[in-house]
């Protein structure tokens, strides 16, 4: 009964509700973030290794980018902040309600092995790390837990290594966007939206 | 699916839940000044949680002198005004430090009388909200000290700093004032503290950004309310567009 639903090129997949409201969630807090990372960013655009780096020092890493402070950019760490919030409460709740619902054990076959190891990368590794070295960063957090800092070598190593994981998960919703469209871009929204498929 | 009346009961429960928790952190001192506005929720959730987190009074990393950096940077100039440049040029004999507000007894304390009190060392990480950072030692008083000397009257629950830069100004409440790496500093890397870093004193708040460790102090207020300061924000941070708390 099953097997006539896939017989026809590619159908986009069927999401459940928790994935469709969550991927929407994560959406809108994933771009909160970018937009206040490069807001945070380019306050000053060098990236250094080690526990300390300043203009008086060499950089690990001279991005061509000036250095602005856009509109002072203080909204941008609270916008990364409340994004962060979302973000990380929205993911908690999709991987819960993913691993009851053995989401992540799941053989789709509207997806090829290597598309499930990147999403299961992206979800476990890269956002997760992410985080890990975001909460690096703050000086009252390594005060309980100096080890989240010491681990990476220092709290300028761990603004580096949040910098690098943010430039792979953009690539990543990139590709996914340009994998998105080239499979049907409306037919794939809509599945996301109404959780239907329709071939 | 989900009847009408199960959703207005789940709203009215969310609602009563929100209100219960949020009179229960207000109590707890968990909620910070600038909590306003749709940041306001994300800074009252990093500002609480971090609150809870750190009860213990951890300690922020301290390093060894191998660790400090070459040219700690100092990031701007000293108030271009006739008033500090007068007070350096006779070294900040003229110099006072105000304590008062919600303490027992209001004082006035001289960098010599700072100097004769017990000191404190530390070799911590200074990050600035750009991005960049360095090491450095710092010594001085710790500000419990000098609180305790000035007596702080039990309703007291923030402490307000003022520079004799007017546009820098900020305050804590009274849990970060009284943890023992929060110092007075006047002396920098084993030298009288440069005035590019803060002379005559500088405040250190370790477990918090840069732009917390205030220069130049010229005043401090006790108080139990920061809406009567500037903009009620409770620094010049927040009304610049910055959060108040910077434990980040």
């Amino acid at each position: 009964m099953q097997s006539t639903m896939q017989s026809t090129s590619i159908n986009a997949p069927s999401h459940s509700a928790m994935v469709r409201v969550t991927h929407w969630i994560n959406v809108v807090s994933f771009f909160g973030l970018l937009i206040s990372g490069i807001a945070i960013l380019i306050a000053h655009p060098r990236l250094y290794w080690g526990e300390t780096g300043n203009v008086e020092m060499p950089a690990l890493l001279n991005l061509p980018l000036p250095f602005v402070l856009v509109g002072q950019n203080g909204w941008g760490r609270y916008l990364h902040f409340l994004s962060a919030w979302i973000c990380v409460l929205n993911g908690m709740v999709y991987v819960l309600s993913g691993m009851v619902a053995r989401h992540f054990l799941q053989l789709d076959e509207s997806y090829n092995r290597s598309q499930r190891l990147t999403y299961l990368g992206v979800i476990f590794v890269v956002f997760p790390v992410v985080i890990w070295t975001g909460l690096a960063m703050s000086p009252a957090i390594v005060s309980v837990f100096p080890s989240l800092v010491t681990i990476w070598g220092g709290q300028q190593s761990a603004r580096t290594v949040h910098f690098v994981l943010a430039v792979a998960a953009v690539v990543f919703v990139l590709v996914h966007i340009i994998m998105v469209s080239r499979s049907g871009f409306v037919k794939q929204v809509t599945a996301m939206i109404t959780g239907r498929s329709k071939s | 699916m989900i009847s009408r009346r199960k959703l207005i009961a789940s709203g009215i429960g969310v609602i009563a839940g929100g209100a219960g928790l949020t009179m229960v952190a207000r109590q707890k001192g968990l909620i910070p000044p600038d909590h306003n506005g749709i940041f306001g929720v994300g800074e009252t959730l990093t500002y609480g949680a971090q609150r809870l987190l750190t009860a213990g009074n951890s300690m922020a990393r301290e390093f060894t002198r191998a660790d400090i950096s070459q040219v700690p940077h100092p990031n701007g100039d000293p108030p271009h005004t006739d008033e500090f440049r007068q007070l350096a040029s006779r070294k900040f004999a003229d110099w006072r430090l105000n304590i008062q507000g919600l303490v027992a007894r209001p004082a006035a304390f001289s960098l010599d009388e700072l100097k004769q009190m017990p000191v404190s060392t530390q070799i911590t990480h200074l990050a600035c909200e750009e991005g960049w950072s360095y090491i450095a030692e710092w010594s001085g008083v710790r500000l419990a000290t000098i609180l305790d000397t000035a007596g702080v009257l039990p309703q007291a629950k923030y402490l307000v700093y003022f520079s004799l830069d007017a546009s820098w100004w900020d305050s804590i409440d009274l849990r970060e004032a009284m943890h023992p790496q929060t110092l007075l500093t006047y002396g920098m890397n084993g030298h009288d503290l440069p005035t590019g870093h803060g002379a005559p004193l500088r405040l250190r708040v370790p477990r918090q950004l840069g732009y917390k460790s205030v220069k130049h102090l010229s005043r401090i207020v006790v108080t139990d309310d920061l809406k009567g300061f500037g903009k009620g924000l409770g620094s010049s941070a927040p009304e610049a567009g910055f959060s108040w708390y910077a434990g980040i």
